[in-house]
């Protein structure tokens, strides 16, 4: 690939501390995040799918520091991230932003939407007065709300718009990269094809690049280059989208991909139903996390964890019999 | 104000009881704050040989007047009201005594009469007189004392709940510990060393008092420092000091806010128990806890029980009022419920 690298992580990890006993002393982690790795190039939007609780969120904020990683490099235009200090995170802080899941908890139900927008302008002395009132306008324009709202409070408005706000208030710095935290998963259907469609408009005037979480599997493959695949705290399956989403090379995924529903009832195919649920990330399975649930599993699976392999034009994948021998 | 306040203020206002409450409150405390001009042993006016003068804010010797003394004049005094009436007038204010005005002529304790509406305490001073100055004093130190722990409570509170862990945790401790202290004893062995004045009781009480607000501030910080509009203010690279008085304060005030009649009566209630047991303000100094022990004293003056009961249950009792009103009106299922148009 010829684009730049934008964003870089390497061996992420984020593990909580479970405290119990009389001295409150750690008795175990949860394995949120486990030896994550991927790239993220200048203008591409990166999918990173996976079920509940399988560490997708958790990646997002430690990207950006809002968690504190337990292990692991992030690099964000050759700088480490997680060296950095408090000063000069903050005006790294312009460079990458975040947009929430919940458009009603993500904005402060006392502020109006001028304030909220305005707040980056003002925090990070861009612009005060009535050149903010302007640059807070000309954002609200651009995601599709009206300049006049500026004076209303996050309450007077509905979700998709909302989260609108939500989206001015993380372009207002320009930034380079956006982590989408299942920006569009609070949404109605009817809403979501339009936040995605802003995102999108977004992306190509500011050659913004997105690090996108989701589980909506369709809604992944219409907005990202490439996408990942997550479970249980660990990429299993990196791939161009239309690789990924044609030719699935891990189990995980290929038993994702075949629940996806087709609008067309004349469609017959393979359902793959996996058995049982997702086990704690307290206590991961031995070998590959996946093994409990995979209907290819051996004994290797049990023993070895897989190396993450790549098997040509992008296409990586965690599995003993990927590619096919 | 904002759409929310607006709400609030007619949900307080819905609450007629606590809304009139709080206007006979604050009418009775800012008529109280002009006790001088209300009841004073000093006239309000005095016309003197062609001068006007206001003794109630500068002071005059009576020789200003023709007398002997360069002291103060006393204006009570039939020689001094003699030499000015000579040469002019006096308008006195409605009650002719101070707080700690002796009235002469006058058994002491006396009943109620036309010179002295609520009678005489059993040194000889005007009841009614030492309860105007009473209530500002007591009223006077709730607010202070309620405001200045309101300062460091939410201040503790808020640093516990946003940062937590071991600061909290520590602070928690040395809190729990430090809530055991008995009060009481501290100020009678205070009281035997230095001699308590206003701002002494309030140190001393305050030492204790911002506790209360600690609670509830924490536990709004600790819930809020998650909410994804204070991550997105980090992600902004807001600072801390501006999220927890921006983003955090203004929602863990409700009930801060709520709390604040109740504890103003808390802090006035303090202040007339040490009085009445004497180990609050200096001997002299109008209190309705000296009065209430006066009519503990004197039970056969009756006048001086009823009146610092009286004053400090309906004191009390707006206070409550209005704290009821408050709550009613920061409570959010009655803010967001629908609002008949």
């Amino acid at each position: 690939m010829a684009a730049e690298t934008l964003l870089e992580v390497n061996n992420l990890k984020k593990y909580f501390p479970i405290k119990g006993g009389v001295f409150s002393q750690t008795i175990g982690y949860v394995y949120a995040v486990d030896d994550v790795s991927f790239t993220v190039d200048k203008g591409e939007t990166l999918g990173l799918v996976g079920e509940s609780g399988c560490g997708k969120s958790t990646t997002g904020r430690s990207i950006l520091r809002l968690i504190e990683p337990t292990d692991g490099k992030i690099y964000f235009e050759g700088q480490d991230v997680t060296a950095l200090d408090k000063n000069a995170m903050r005006s790294l802080r312009r460079e990458m932003q975040i947009i929430f899941q919940d458009p009603y908890a993500s904005l402060n139900p006392r502020m109006t939407v001028g304030s909220i927008v305005g707040e980056p302008l003002e925090i990070h002395k861009i612009a005060r007065g009535s050149e903010k009132t302007e640059r807070v306008a000309s954002l609200l324009q651009k995601v599709g709300l009206r300049a006049e709202d500026m004076r209303k409070y996050p309450h007077e408005f509905s979700g998709g718009q909302r989260q609108r706000i939500g989206i001015a208030r993380a372009i207002a710095l320009n930034p380079k990269l956006i982590v989408c935290d299942e920006p569009v998963s609070a949404l109605d259907v009817s809403i979501q094809a339009q936040v995605i469609n802003l995102l999108e408009d977004l992306q190509e005037e500011f050659g913004l690049s997105y690090l996108f979480i989701a589980h909506n599997l369709n809604v992944v493959e219409h907005i990202s280059d490439r996408v990942a695949v997550m479970y249980l705290g660990q990429i299993v399956e990196l791939a161009p989208d239309t690789d990924l989403y044609n030719d699935p090379q891990h189990p995980y995924t290929e038993a994702l991909l075949s629940a996806v529903p087709i609008p067309d009832p004349t469609v017959t195919k393979k359902r793959i139903i996996l058995e049982g649920d997702v086990p704690s990330p307290i206590d991961p399975p031995s070998g590959c996390h996946f093994h409990t649930r995979c209907m290819y599993k051996e004994k290797i699976c049990e023993e070895e964890a897989p190396e993450f392999k790549h098997i040509g034009s992008g296409h990586w994948v965690a599995c003993h019999f990927r590619p096919k021998a | 104000m904002t759409p929310l306040n607006q709400r609030r203020w007619a949900n307080f206002r819905a609450n007629r009881r606590g809304y009139y409450s709080l206007w006979i409150f604050t009418l009775l405390f800012v008529v109280t704050l002009f006790a001088e001009f209300l009841a004073n042993d000093k006239p309000l006016l005095v016309y003197f040989d062609g001068d006007l003068l206001v003794p109630v804010v500068a002071q005059f010797p009576e020789t200003r007047f023709g007398g002997e003394f360069p002291t103060e004049a006393d204006y009570r005094d039939e020689y001094v009201v003699e030499l000015i009436e000579a040469k002019g007038w006096m308008v006195w204010p409605p009650i002719p005594f101070a707080y700690d005005t002796i009235v002469r002529g006058r058994r002491a304790p006396a009943p109620p009469a036309a010179v002295n509406w609520l009678g005489t305490d059993d040194h000889s001073r005007d009841v009614l007189a030492r309860l105007i100055y009473g209530f500002r004093i007591s009223v006077l130190f709730g607010l202070v004392l309620t405001v200045f722990s309101m300062i460091i409570g939410v201040s503790a509170g808020a640093v516990q709940g946003y940062f937590g862990g071991w600061l909290d945790l520590t602070l928690q401790r040395l809190m729990e510990v430090w809530s055991s202290m008995p009060t009481l004893y501290l100020l009678i062995i205070l009281s035997s060393v230095v001699q308590p004045n206003f701002w002494w009781l309030l140190g001393i009480l305050l030492l204790f008092s911002w506790m209360g607000y600690v609670g509830v501030v924490r536990a709004e910080f600790l819930r809020a420092r998650n909410f994804d509009f204070v991550r997105a203010a980090r992600a902004l690279g807001v600072s801390n000091r501006v999220i927890m008085f921006r983003h955090v304060l203004p929602n863990a005030m409700v009930a801060t806010i709520t709390f604040l009649p109740f504890s103003l009566s808390g802090a006035v209630t303090a202040l007339t128990a040490l009085d009445f047991l004497g180990f609050g303000l200096p001997p002299g100094s109008a209190s309705l806890g000296e009065m209430v022990t006066q009519g503990r004293n004197n039970l056969h003056a009756p006048w001086l029980g009823l009146t610092s009961f009286f004053t400090l249950g309906i004191m009390l009792i707006l206070l409550i009022f209005t704290g009821e009103a408050v709550r009613d009106a920061f409570d959010p299922r009655k803010t967001f419920a629908a609002r008949p148009e």
